[in-house]
C-alpha cells in the first residue's frame, strides 16, 4: 500500500469524504426530528398561537437539550455546505477561500452561541 | 469504429469551462439539476440570514413584550424595512427551509434504495420536490399576506 502518511500526506482537498458525507446525513435527519416535533406541538395547539404557547414548546428540559443538540448539528451541517460552496467556487486565491472559511465560523459559531443564550433564557 | 459513431451523430455544443453569462443563461438544465442548484442556493440564503432566524427567534420567545415587539415588525417593519419587506423575507426563508428540507429527503432516500436512483425516479422525484416546495411556499405566502 503507498505510503499517505508523514511527509507523503495528502494534504490538498477536504479528504474527509466519508466522514462529513455521514455527518450530513446524521445532522440533517436530527434537524428533520427537530422539524417534526416542534411542528407537531404548533399544529396540536388549538388556536392562534400566543406567547405563552410558543415559549412553552421550549419550556421543557428534553425540549432545551434537543434544541442545543439540534443547533450544534446544524452548525456542522451549515459548515460543511459552506465549505463545499468556497470550495467549489473560490478556486483563484487560496488566501480569499480561507479568509471566507473563517468568516463562515465565526459567524456560525456567534449565531449558535446567541441561540444558545436565548434558548436558555425561556 | 468510434469515428464512424460520432460523424453519424448530429454536432452537439460542447460545455467546457462554462461562462456564467455566456453559456448558463442557454444552458438546459433537467429538473434534477434544478434540485440540486436551488439546494445550494436555499442553503446559501439561509447562512447569511441566519442571525435574521435567531433574532427572530430571540424577540419571540424572551418575553411577552418582545413577542409583542416581533409580531408588530411584520405589521409596522422595522428600522428602515417596511412591514410586507420583513414578510418578504420571512417568506424566502419558508421557500428555502421547504426546499432543503424536501430536497435533502430525497437525498436520504437515493442514499438508502437503489430503485431512487434510476434516470426515471430522478427526475419524477425533483419534479416532485420542485411542486412541493413552491406549491407549499405559495400556500404559507398567501396566509402571511393575510389573503386567507
Amino acid at each position: 500500500m503507498a505510503v499517505n502518511y508523514g511527509s507523503k500526506r495528502i494534504v490538498t482537498g477536504a479528504h474527509y469524504g466519508l466522514r462529513d458525507w455521514l455527518a450530513q446525513r446524521v445532522t440533517a435527519a436530527l434537524m428533520a426530528l427537530f422539524t417534526v416535533v416542534v411542528l407537531a406541538q404548533v399544529l396540536m395547539s388549538k388556536g392562534p398561537i400566543g406567547y405563552d404557547q410558543w415559549a412553552g414548546i421550549f419550556s421543557s428540559q428534553w425540549m432545551k437539550v434537543l434544541t442545543f443538540t439540534v443547533i450544534i448539528a446544524m452548525i456542522y451541517h451549515i459548515w460543511v455546505g459552506m465549505r463545499d460552496i468556497w470550495m467549489d467556487y473560490v478556486t483563484s486565491s487560496v488566501a480569499l477561500r480561507l479568509v471566507l472559511q473563517i468568516f463562515s465560523i465565526v459567524w456560525l459559531v456567534g449565531c449558535a452561541g446567541w441561540a444558545i443564550q436565548v434558548l436558555w433564557r425561556v | 469504429m468510434t469515428e464512424l459513431v460520432s460523424a453519424a451523430k448530429a454536432k452537439r455544443p460542447e460545455y467546457r469551462n462554462i461562462n456564467v453569462f455566456k453559456d448558463l443563461p442557454s444552458y438546459r438544465l433537467p429538473a434534477a439539476g434544478f434540485v440540486s442548484i436551488l439546494h445550494r442556493i436555499s442553503g446559501f440564503l439561509m447562512f447569511l440570514l441566519f442571525p435574521f432566524i435567531i433574532w427572530m427567534f430571540d424577540t419571540s420567545i424572551s418575553s411577552e413584550i418582545s413577542f409583542g415587539r416581533f409580531t408588530s415588525v411584520f405589521e409596522q417593519g422595522v428600522w428602515i424595512f417596511a412591514g410586507w419587506f420583513i414578510k418578504l423575507v420571512a417568506l424566502a426563508l419558508i421557500w428555502a427551509y421547504l426546499h432543503h428540507f424536501i430536497a435533502g429527503l430525497r437525498h436520504l432516500w437515493m442514499d438508502i434504495s437503489h430503485s431512487a436512483t434510476t434516470k426515471e425516479f430522478g427526475k419524477s422525484s425533483a419534479v416532485v420536490t420542485l411542486v412541493m416546495s413552491i406549491g407549499l411556499t405559495v400556500i404559507l405566502g398567501a396566509k402571511l399576506f393575510g389573503l386567507y
